[in-house]
């Protein structure tokens, strides 16, 4: 199962090696990770895809909470959230392809950013199915590149990422 | 008034009340070395940077204060990984000061340079690089309070010989705050409610404990509870002191060369109620057959040590000395949830006593001088009042099983990462923090040359630990695994040794050799009163194995008895 999580941690040198570190010498996945820093700069986000089943996922977020430089850790399981990616592709387009690949990019609400006589550089935003869509449908002209930033996420509604102090962890006394 | 980042060094460890460090000094540390010359500071120069980390470790071990090293960059930084592994493992409170190159050198391979912040990463519980002289004071403030608070661990500070030498002004900082760092100390009260219920309603209950009992202090308030409601008591070898060792509710340590009665009363047992203990591999067995019949409570003041290795039903984070008031409270107020206890029980008692008595420790009187009844001697002289040390192997399991542990923090040993050399530099560390108690190493021929450089260390600072070696020429352990799983293939396992008695002479120590079993007490007396480091050299029967055995993988009632 994936999971995506949040984590908020003091925008200090050497927090994202503490945190890969966790991951790798834990045995646990990292599917993709998003770091940069938030409103207050002395704090950083990273969203983290990362899969597992539900004991995994429980032990990823107690281990991370444990790490003396992280300030929280939000679990989106159970909540309603948004989670955007953007993909940078360059595809082959000749006089034949290029109007249909105009036509794809406005359809997927895309932005072609760089253009070259035989190819086109385009930008999308959206969730895992929309690009997952989108590439299926230009793969076919000849993707020469692809970067892909990973998701970051958010929750729905008014829930904010409070960071004013870390919640005592686990004294809900499920840990 | 500046000062510079060495004198604020030694203010700070003079501030956080640090009597005695464990150092060793190189390139890097001149500033810090020369400055700590000028204070009172007891200064224990080790012989090898690993030595340094084991003995801060013994002395945290024996204190319940946090122990605190030096050591320089470089060489002397990748020296003491083994020593913090050590202390990270068994969550043992511990500062770290490693020196550091020039930081305008940091990252261009300088002579010995080593980026030991990266490499200890994952076997501290926190580490700095301090890159500014102003922030040292701050630094070495939360590196002490990180060491010593929620789960206790390892810290290092890495100071670079420039942040060293630069000034600045100095005010040690009262209060510490960690926006992110807050861990919790009481249990949810509801959740205490809900053990205590559980606890009410067992039949066949049995409190399962390690070495968080000893690091939160807790022991005489787990000796209350036991007692109040009979319920028999098993420990982790980490655990082992955290509960009267010649009490009748004792059953021994549990695990792979756990008791009899131990390991069956886990298996049987309806209700476990594991405190400040990890559920680790050597303990549970085969982890599907563990405590098949049991509901789980755990106490831990770490949230990643429930449910990580065995499924809890009832978790309670927090301190447990805080838990166990809490408990006591509720015996106390609310008797009419335990009535009829312990008389419910009475079934269960009876069987665990019949388990004890059945199926006691034992050994084969037969053949050599038995290592198993050296300790119990060692047990019988000191009359248990001793500090303990050991290596790890066989020698560690048989003291654990012959030593009767009476007190919390007289069982000195690496429970969790198995160093082999760790006893003998932790003794002395032992022997530094109580120069007047008995600090006695039970080692192996094996594991004592792991770190027996350090006897120069405890000639020259007068400190006269005894090292009892259990010679049986082998690396016993390993060689009991090839006896019973690899057909009596003793590849790697027959390390000829030296003569430990002119070793220890050489080295300015005293050396004894027992060769026949009526002279043991009289050895020992004399090796134990000599007022020297000393080193005892017993043969033993070469080819004796540890029993109860549980085979790796294998569930804990399936033991192979004497």
């Amino acid at each position: 199962m994936k999971h995506t999580i949040s984590v908020l941690v003091e925008n200090e040198f050497g927090v994202l090696s503490r945190i890969s570190g966790l991951f790798s010498g834990r045995g646990f996945n990292i599917e993709s990770l998003c770091v940069a820093e938030t409103l207050d700069p002395t704090i950083s986000t990273m969203t983290i895809v990362t899969t597992g089943d539900d004991m995994i996922l429980e032990q990823i977020l107690k281990q991370l909470n444990k790490l003396i430089n992280v300030i929280k850790v939000i679990d989106f399981r159970d909540t309603d959230y948004v989670s955007r990616e953007m993909v940078l592709v360059k595809v082959n387009a000749d006089e034949k392809t290029r109007a249909e690949i105009l036509r794809m990019v406005e359809i997927f609400r895309g932005k072609i950013i760089d253009v070259s006589p035989r190819t086109y550089t385009i930008m999308i935003t959206g969730d895992e199915e929309k690009l997952k869509a989108f590439l299926a449908l230009v793969r076919p002209l000849g993707i020469k590149d692809l970067v892909r930033t990973g998701p970051v996420a958010m929750a729905r509604g008014d829930k904010t990422l409070k960071t004013k102090e870390k919640q005592p962890k686990g004294g809900n006394g499920d840990g | 008034m500046k000062k510079t980042g060495a004198q604020i060094l030694v203010e700070s460890l003079v501030a956080e009340g640090v009597d005695t460090v464990f150092c060793y000094p190189g390139g890097a540390t001149l500033y810090i070395t020369d400055a700590l010359g000028e204070c009172d500071i007891r200064q224990i120069v080790v012989r090898h940077e690993q030595g340094a980390v084991h003995a801060s470790d013994g002395y945290a071990r024996a204190s319940g204060k946090v122990g605190v090293s030096l050591v320089t960059s470089g060489p002397g930084a990748t020296n003491t990984v083994t020593g913090i592994a050590t202390a990270y493992m068994d969550s043992i409170p511990l500062v770290i000061f490693s020196s550091q190159v020039n930081t305008a050198l940091i990252g261009n391979d300088a002579f010995q340079e080593a980026d030991i912040v990266g490499i200890t990463r994952p076997c501290t519980k926190h580490n700095y690089l301090v890159k500014d002289v102003k922030d040292l004071a701050r630094i070495i403030k939360e590196a002490f309070h990180i060491a010593r608070s929620g789960r206790p661990g390892p810290v290092l500070v890495d100071i670079p010989k420039d942040v060293s030498a630069n000034m600045t002004d100095f005010k040690y900082p009262d209060k510490v705050h960690i926006r992110s760092y807050q861990p919790t100390y009481f249990g949810h009260p509801g959740q205490i409610q809900r053990a205590m219920r559980a606890i009410a309603s067992s039949k066949r209950p049995v409190l399962f404990t390690g070495g968080g009992i000893i690091l939160s202090g807790a022991s005489q308030e787990l000796t209350k509870f036991a007692e109040a409601l009979s319920i028999p008591v098993t420990n982790t070898l980490m655990g082992l002191g955290g509960f009267p060792g010649n009490n009748n509710l004792f059953l021994g340590m549990l695990g792979m060369h756990g008791t009899y009665a131990a390991n069956m009363a886990i298996t049987e047992s309806d209700l476990i109620i594991a405190m400040g203990a990890r559920f680790d591999d050597r303990a549970t067995g085969k982890t599907d057959e563990f405590a098949p019949h049991a509901k789980v409570i755990h106490i831990d003041i770490d949230p990643t040590s429930i449910s990580k290795n065995i499924k809890v039903d009832i978790p309670i984070v927090g301190d447990i000395k805080n838990v166990l008031h809490k408990m006591l409270d509720i015996l106390a107020e609310e008797k009419d949830f335990f009535k009829g206890f312990p008389e419910s029980i009475g079934e269960w008692m009876k069987k665990v006593a019949k388990w004890k008595k059945d199926f006691p420790l034992t050994y084969q009187k037969n053949g050599g001088l038995k290592p198993q009844y050296v300790i119990e001697r060692i047990y019988d002289l000191t009359k248990g009042k001793a500090i303990i040390a050991t290596e790890v192997g066989q020698n560690q399991m048989w003291a654990a099983q012959f030593y009767k542990f009476l007190k919390p923090r007289t069982l000195l040993t690496s429970g969790g990462l198995g160093t082999m050399g760790f006893g003998f530099p932790a003794a002395i560390g032992a022997q530094a923090a109580f120069p007047k108690s008995l600090v006695i190493d039970i080692a192996g021929d094996g594991s004592i040359q792991m770190n027996i450089q350090e006897l120069a260390t405890a000639v020259q600072h007068r400190l006269p630990v005894k090292v009892v070696i259990l010679n049986n020429g082998y690396l016993g352990m390993v060689r009991q695994w090839q006896e019973l799983f690899y057909e009596k293939r003793y590849t790697w396992t027959s390390l000829p040794c030296p003569d430990f008695v002119k070793v220890a002479e050489a080295y300015g120590a005293a050396g004894y050799r027992i060769d026949k079993e009526k002279d043991i007490d009289r050895v020992l007396k004399e090796a134990f009163s000599n007022n020297q480091p000393t080193f005892v050299d017993v043969p033993v029967d070469p080819e004796e194995c540890v029993y109860p055995m549980v085979p790796a993988g294998a569930s804990l009632k399936e033991m192979l008895l004497v």
